[in-house]
């Protein structure tokens, strides 16, 4: 492998602070230097984009790939296809496969899968029950062994107060956080949409957003009562982000993330039933997204998630109630996450530290910055260039985007796992 | 009805039938929803199934107008009354008409509501009237076949046509549409009735109330412009129509209602409650009725208040001037 040296390029570290202008060298695969003035060593590759920025290859701590099980959707050849082209070199993906990922053996899989093609670091989450299905507690303690990252039960949320109990309880034992799909489940059965005025006029079942304010509720209750660390995704709710901000300065073990539909669309992309903005928890009023934009600028949200959920269009191609929930998110994390840097709710580096140093830090892995000595995942892009999202020409086999049409601002330019380039 | 401009008028009917199809403003392909029709193409429709009314009981048939046209009636869903209504529509028209319900088609084995539209559309169907138990199945069909679609009840969303014949049930009793308290009561959340009722009489100037228990109104109707009563004494006070819904039987033992007997105590329409509304208010039901659940008999049955076989005359008409608007568009090759 070359050496390479990337020159004249904006270095951007939020895990520690830097955005300059500078140089970075990456030597074996790893950051060997970065700074200004480091000279080209014989034989280097020299990369110079005007313009350009320079991240840590981006952390998606939540995405599912479709495999095992439902390979018609996503492979993980694919996934890590839209990934790279992305800019997203360690993905954490979601148990809830065919099989579910409750055996150390599945962990391992899984991970091995990754190393083997290479171009993503996978982090599994080992499951919370055996087969995600809520009702016994999977081996914890042997898939954390394994290499599980966190637990979660992915789409399902746990729903007995006693087996989550249970559950913070003994992963805390292992050092382990429960990853909840914060959405109490009686309230949600059935439901396809926010319950209001929209899913009325629509006839929609509705789900109140209280399904998501109980469930959050409940577990911060369940965090202070065993001390185990309960983490929310994609909280999309104002309700329920009053709940974990005063849990934070209380310093309850609570964090949570969102994802990119929960910021940047409301409920009226669902329009005259538009099944590929049907997603899970689903969209919600304009008042809830502004609160999720507040969450992230005051801190309260943690982490940027893609949530990329891969549908074949026979997922979607049916009535509303009946189309699957979710929304392809890996090739359009990074733009519609900087969408917040060009409107001005925050600064480049707050948000590029949402989808790389804040999700390392809470899955307690070492990718997500730009320290020599450490691995040269990187993603070089440029914030201003633009580009429309098209279902059918996205990257990788899932098309199933809720941005479908939408014109966006910022386009990864290269992306490089341990030094070498994946995508670009 | 003195100074009714609705009245049976022998004349008026003759002059419509011989200029011939009048010109409409309907500016639609399909029809799908109330929602997003503007007052003069409902006035429209409603004018020209007032033509219908004239025919049908005239005892005359008009069947040269849709004559080679295809009528291809749906239903994923069992109803009797809406398909026959359909049927008998058609064939007034002239129209080739055929019935393909759930029971007997290979949508139980399997085949998607794509697969269908592909089907019908190899057919060469012109018209196709649909009843689908999901919201928005229709509309879904609608952008996949080429034939004109006609929402026949989606769910909980609309039922068009049942708004239609209701409205003009109520213009030809009151002689208008404007100004008058429309009461809806029972399960307004499941009923795709009440939301098409409320996007036309709303839209042609009425007051809708809605009365029900607070678990089956659905959440942000008012926004819709209806205003939501809990009690039937405040809700029929001033109303000139009570029009009840039908209460789906499995939700009074799901929760949302204790029983039968609890829920016609408070919400079912007997002499006694009827007597808060207006002293001519009129009697509707969109049928079939759960007797002594949601609507007693003595007021179900009385000639002077209730207008529930009127309504289901004013059914056919209403079909007929939707099919014949339909009709006059372009059938899409697909």
């Amino acid at each position: 492998m070359r050496d390479a040296l990337f020159r004249g390029v904006r270095l951007l570290d939020p895990a520690s602070g830097l955005d300059r202008m500078g140089e970075l060298l990456v030597r074996d695969g790893r950051i060997a230097d970065l700074g200004g003035g480091l000279g080209v060593p014989d034989g280097a590759e020299v990369i110079e984009r005007d313009g350009a920025v320079l991240c840590p290859g981006l952390v998606d701590m939540r995405a599912s790939l479709g495999e095992p099980g439902f390979e018609y959707r996503e492979t993980i050849a694919s996934a890590a296809e839209a990934a790279a082209a992305g800019g997203v070199t360690t993905l954490a993906c979601l148990p809830d496969s065919l099989p579910a990922i409750d055996d150390p053996a599945l962990v391992r899989l899984l991970a091995a899968r990754g190393e083997e093609i290479g171009s993503l670091s996978i982090l599994p989450y080992g499951a919370v029950t055996r087969g995600c299905a809520g009702e016994t507690l999977a081996e914890l303690g042997l898939l954390r062994e394994a290499g599980a990252v966190a637990f979660s039960d992915g789409a399902h949320s746990i729903g007995p107060a006693l087996l989550m109990r249970q559950a913070l309880a003994y992963a805390r034992g292992f050092g382990a956080m429960i990853v909840q799909h914060p959405e109490e489940p009686t309230l949600a059965a059935g439901g396809a949409a926010t319950e209001g005025p929209l899913a009325t006029r629509l006839g929609l079942a509705g789900i109140p957003a209280a399904a998501e304010a109980i469930q959050v509720a409940r577990d911060i209750s369940l965090s202070r009562l065993t001390g185990g660390a309960v983490h929310f995704s994609r909280i999309s709710t104002a309700e329920a982000l009053v709940l974990v901000r005063r849990a934070k300065e209380e310093g309850t073990a609570v964090t949570c993330d969102t994802a990119p539909p929960y910021f940047d669309l409301n409920e009226t992309a669902i329009g005259d039933f538009r099944t590929y903005a049907k997603l899970s928890p689903p969209l919600r009023p304009e008042s809830d997204r502004e609160a999720v934009c507040a969450a992230l600028v005051d801190g309260t949200i943690d982490a940027i998630a893609s949530d990329h959920q891969p549908r074949d269009a026979d997922d979607k191609r049916l009535p509303f109630a009946q189309a699957s929930p979710g929304g392809a998110g890996l090739a359009t994390l990074l733009a519609v996450t900087l969408v917040l840097v060009h409107n001005g709710t925050l600064p480049l580096s707050r948000a590029i530290g949402l989808i790389t140093a804040g999700p390392a830090k809470l899955l307690g892995v070492s990718a997500g910055r730009l320290a020599a000595g450490s691995a040269a995942d990187l993603c070089l892009f440029h914030p201003e260039r633009a580009w429309q999202v098209v279902a059918g020409s996205l990257p990788g086999k899932a098309q199933n985007t809720p941005f479908d049409g939408r014109a966006l601002e910022g386009r990864v330019l290269g992306t490089w796992k341990k030094g070498r380039l994946v995508f670009g | 009805m003195p100074g009714s401009p609705w009245r049976e008028d022998k004349a008026g009917y003759n002059n419509r039938l011989n200029r011939g199809p009048t010109k409409l403003a309907y500016a639609h392909r399909h029809l799908l929803a109330i929602e997003g029709l503007e007052p003069a193409e409902i006035a429209q429709l409603l004018d020209l199934a007032e033509s219908y009314v004239l025919l049908n009981r005239s005892g005359q048939t008009a069947r040269d107008l849709l004559r080679g046209k295809t009528l291809i009636n749906l239903f994923f869903e069992d109803s009797t009354r809406t398909r026959t209504s359909f049927e008998l529509a058609g064939k007034r028209l002239g129209a080739d008409v055929i019935n393909m319900s759930v029971a007997t088609s290979s949508v139980n084995k399997g085949e998607t509501l794509l697969d269908t539209a592909a089907t019908l559309n190899a057919m060469q169907c012109d018209l196709l009237a649909v009843r689908h138990a999901q919201s928005g199945a229709p509309s879904l069909l609608a952008q996949k076949v080429g034939a004109a679609v006609i929402n026949a009840g989606d769910g909980m969303h609309e039922h068009p046509t049942q708004a239609l014949l209701d409205a003009l049930t109520i213009r030809r009793r009151k002689g208008r549409l404007e100004g008058l308290n429309v009461a809806i009561c029972g399960d307004i959340a499941h009923s795709r009735v009440a939301r098409s009722n409320v996007h036309l009489l709303t839209a042609m100037g009425s007051h809708v109330r809605l009365i029900g228990p607070p678990n089956l109104l659905p959440a942000g109707i008012e926004e819709l412009g209806a205003a939501v009563f809990h009690d039937m004494k405040s809700g029929l006070a001033e109303a000139d129509i009570v029009m009840m819904l039908r209460l789906q039987r499995e939700r009074m033992t799901g929760g949302e209602v204790p029983s039968a007997r609890e829920f016609f105590r408070f919400f079912g329409l007997d002499s006694e409650k009827l007597a808060y509304a207006r002293p001519d208010a009129l009697v509707m039901h969109p049928g079939p009725m759960n007797r002594g659940v949601e609507i007693e008999s003595r007021v179900a049955d009385d000639p002077e208040r209730s207008v529930i076989g009127e309504q289901v005359e004013m059914g056919v008409a209403v079909r007929m001037a939707v099919l014949d608007t339909l009709a006059r568009g372009p059938r899409r090759n697909i």
